[in-house]
């Protein structure tokens, strides 16, 4: 159920070109200092876009962007029927915001009383169908009853019954439906598990899906890896993602936060020609990175070893990356790899480079860039060796004869080592054996 | 009961072929036991008319009877009588003295009481060696004396006449409490001879052995073997497949606190290490372990410095003392040269930049030497090949495992498997 709200004109343009248009607007969330929070809540809708409001409350410590955010989002609940949640944003905001703003209680009484009635009355229905074991009704009785809990904001009810629907699907149109519903209960639960599990349901109905379910279903399946740290799969679950998602999953994804994390994960999990194929010449993705110039930049200065402006590019998106609900765990993780991979590329094609220059491309000390070296040689994960007292980093080869040698005679020894032992513990094993059987014969 | 002279008179008299001995060692046994043991003053002189060579197993007889008397024997002149019987260890004729092999072991055992009475022990150690390869049937043998052998070498602090007996490998164990004596106390001499790759594997055979239950000389090896692993590996390896369940479970409850050491070790902080040894200096020092604690400590240092080998080609002294958490640039010179005496890591101190330069392993396994040894190495490995090779037949036509075989698959109708005749360990291959 879609809520239209009061949205900035520009903001409302963005959403009805979907790609392409707009560009201030849609790209006033990523590349601005400040967070445009109300253009960035109006790409959302459904109860994503509440949680996302009250975690930028949470997370963002500039008190005018936290108010506003406060106060968004508690016109939004008012046109809801969340209870709970309401009550949570009346004791955030704290009366800072004026009377107007406050704990509404007749309010909360009117609601909780229609939606006892409600459910009553949804209650007694559902057994009705269930008395007449008509599977279509019962279905749609479980259906409702599942959207009415997630309105109210009981989600673990509302899993239960879309789960309960299962056994009542007739066609894979149900069943579809079943997973999407399932998979948003899912997402907003935090339980990426059943996300994953019903994506792959959805994915293996015998009809053929319409392409935006299949959009929903990829965006879906790579949020839940992301969730889960799996940023390989992650990245190509988001660049096979077709551009047919649009706006049409704003209860759960945007399309520009498609294009970041997917550019994200890509660049800190994919090798350089996976980077060049499925990202970069990838005319499907090219379209999500439309909308968000900066970070099709940064892939581009990665992939042209621009490596000073593609980290320069990824601290100006740090902050308001760290406001985004699924994001904010990972942005450390990511930001690591990513550089540790932009080191480990400029090292590899040469025999021998100047930690000075280095470091002015990275945009660091010489201390610090030593000690990152240090890190990630004592990894294996370059192979070189630092001459700290002219600054210099060679790149060493093991001698694969020697090595072949050392490894010859190691095992040899191993070899041996074992062999001997086995034997003797063999030899008292034997012992131990003889000495019961004798016994034995001993009657 | 013959009197001692008659005794004595075919002791003299039946020593010559293998069939006398055999006729005497019957009489012996008849005249064994109380009635000689109670005349075993009067024994003595007789000794001086019996030679230890051609006489032995008279002479065991009778020296075992005096020993074994329960009088002091200081009795018989103390000092003497240790002479005597080391005299009779090292001249006596090892095929005649296996016939009678516990007694000897009694003389042994005495010997070793007698010498670490009189905190000599470095007395024991010549006739205990002749001893040991004496009564062995095979260099491969392992005997109660073995173990206090090493005993008495450790107290006399003679670790190289130790050696000697600890090359032979050993693969047949009559007793289980004289292997893990064994390799305890072998451990213990590698040790002292700064031989830690060697100790560690005496260590390692006393900890998996096989046992019902653990034993004290099992936990004891234990906890030097934790100490041990830390030195050579910088890490303790955990419990093979192989080792009994009873240690599993319970091995480490006996040594805590070296597991904790372990764990310290492994984070790899020396101020930490430090400050948990001194904590725990009491119970190191009562397991008469702290010694090697101590070298657990330096060796931390020498694990760090020779990590950086692998990083840097050339690093200043600051930078290595920081790294390495030592005080000053002094101490890392200090340590550094120390290690490259030890020939531990190749490097080149430059005092003038205060710069040490890492160099390559030049060992280009190339020369003659390494020719040498490498097939030296081939070839001691081939034998062990065929030697578990013939393990393996012997085992295979044991009627018991058979008959256990059989059973297993059900009826024996001659489907030989391939793999029944594979003898090498699968992991080499």
């Amino acid at each position: 159920m879609d809520v239209e709200g009061e949205v900035p004109a520009a903001a409302a343009a963005a959403v009805m070109n979907g790609l392409g248009g707009a560009e201030e607007a849609s790209a006033a969330p990523v590349s601005a200092e400040q967070l445009d929070v109300e253009a960035y809540a109006a790409q959302y809708s459904g109860r994503t876009r509440l949680a996302r409001l009250l975690f930028i409350a949470d997370r963002c410590g500039v008190e005018a962007m936290q108010l506003e955010a406060l106060r968004m989002a508690y016109d939004e609940i008012k046109r809801g029927e969340d209870v709970q949640l309401h009550r949570d944003v009346a004791a955030k905001i704290g009366g800072r915001l004026g009377p107007r703003f406050g704990l509404d209680q007749a309010w909360v009484d009117t609601v909780t009383r229609r939606a006892d009635q409600r459910k009553e009355k949804l209650e007694n229905e559902l057994n009705g169908y269930r008395t007449n074991l008509i599977k279509e009704s019962i279905r749609m009785g479980y259906n409702d009853i599942g959207d009415f809990f997630y309105v109210h904001g009981q989600l673990s009810d509302a899993f239960k019954s879309y789960i309960r629907t299962r056994d009542y699907c007739t066609t894979s149109k149900h069943i579809v439906q079943m997973c999407m519903n399932v998979i948003l209960v899912s997402i907003e639960l935090g339980q990426y598990a059943h996300v994953s599990n019903y994506v792959s349901k959805a994915e293996q109905t015998p009809d053929s899906l319409d392409p935006i379910i299949v959009a929903k279903l990829k965006a879906a399946a790579g949020l839940a890896n992301l969730e889960t740290k799996k940023y390989k799969l992650a990245a190509r679950k988001f660049v096979e993602t077709g551009i047919e998602l649009g706006n049409n999953y704003s209860e759960v994804i945007a399309p520009q936060d498609v294009a970041v994390y997917g550019a994200l994960c890509a660049l800190a999990s994919f090798d350089r020609s996976d980077l060049k194929s499925k990202v970069i010449d990838n005319i499907n993705f090219r379209n999500f990175l439309e909308l968000v110039p900066e970070v099709r930049e940064l892939v581009n200065d990665f992939y042209a070893s621009r490596y000073g402006s593609c980290l320069g590019h990824l601290e100006k998106l740090k902050p308001n990356l760290l406001l985004d609900i699924h994001l904010h765990e990972h942005v450390e993780t990511l930001y690591m790899d990513i550089r540790h991979k932009a080191i480990i590329q400029y090292t590899l094609p040469f025999i021998s480079v100047d930690l000075n220059t280095m470091a002015t491309a990275f945009k660091t000390s010489v201390t610090m860039l030593e000690k990152e070296l240090a890190a990630l040689i004592t990894e294996n994960k370059i192979q070189a060796r630092i001459d700290s007292h002219n600054k210099i980093l060679y790149a060493r080869h093991a001698d694969q004869r020697n090595a072949t040698f050392q490894r010859v005679l190691q095992t040899g020894n191993d070899f041996e080592r074992d062999v001997k032992s086995m034997l003797l513990r063999a030899n008292l094993l034997k012992h131990d054996y003889i000495q019961k059987t004798s016994g034995s014969r001993k009657m | 009961m013959e009197s001692l002279e008659a005794l004595v008179a075919h002791i003299q008299g039946l020593s010559g072929s293998p069939e006398e001995v055999a006729h005497l060692h019957s009489l012996l046994k008849q005249a064994d036991g109380e009635p000689l043991r109670a005349h075993a003053a009067a024994l003595v002189p007789f000794l001086a008319h019996l030679s230890p060579e051609t006489h032995s197993l008279g002479y065991l007889y009778l020296l075992e009877a005096c020993a074994t008397s329960g009088s002091n024997l200081s009795d018989f002149g103390g000092g003497d009588f240790l002479v005597t019987i080391a005299g009779f260890l090292t001249a006596c004729s090892a095929d005649q003295i296996r016939l009678a092999p516990d007694k000897f072991l009694n003389v042994c055992r005495v010997l070793k009481d007698q010498v670490m009475q009189l905190i000599m022990p470095i007395r024991g150690i010549a006739p205990l060696r002749a001893a040991v390869r004496k009564i062995q049937s095979s260099p491969e043998q392992l005997t109660p004396v073995h173990a206090d052998y090493l005993l008495l070498c450790l107290l006399a602090k003679q670790y190289k006449a130790g050696l000697s007996v600890l090359e032979d490998d050993i693969f047949e164990v009559e007793q289980p409490k004289d292997l893990f004596l064994y390799c305890y106390y072998g451990g213990m001499i590698y040790i002292g001879l700064k031989k830690f790759p060697k100790a560690l594997e005496l260590l390692h055979n006393a900890v998996t052995a096989p046992m019902s239950m653990l034993n004290a000389i099992a936990v004891e090896a234990y906890k030097k073997y934790v100490l041990v692993s830390l030195i050579v590996n910088g890490q303790v390896p955990s419990f093979p497949k192989y080792t009994s369940v009873s240690a599993q479970r319970s091995m480490k409850n006996h040594a805590q606190i070296y597991v904790e050491l372990s764990t310290s070790y492994s984070n790899g902080r020396y101020t930490d290490l430090e400050t948990f040894v001194q904590a725990n200096s009491a119970v190191f020092q009562s397991d008469n372990n702290l010694g090697l604690v101590k070298q657990v400590l330096s060796s931390m240092y020498k694990r760090n410095i020779q990590r950086l080998t692998q990083t840097y080609l050339t690093l200043s002294l600051e930078d290595i003392a920081r790294s390495v958490q030592l005080e000053t640039p002094r101490d890392a010179e200090m340590h550094v040269l120390r290690m490259i005496e030890d020939g531990e890591i190749h490097a080149t101190i430059n005092q003038k930049d205060g710069m040490v330069s890492f160099h390559e392993d030049p060992e280009q396994y190339k020369s003659v030497e390494m020719l040498e040894h490498i097939d030296s190495s081939i070839q001691r490995l081939t034998a062990l090949s065929k030697k578990l090779a013939s393990i393996d037949e012997n085992m295979s036509c044991d009627p018991a495992y058979l008959m256990k075989t059989g059973r297993d698959r059900g009826r024996f109708d001659g489907r030989f498997d391939y793999d029944d005749y594979d003898s090498v360990p699968h992991k080499y291959f």
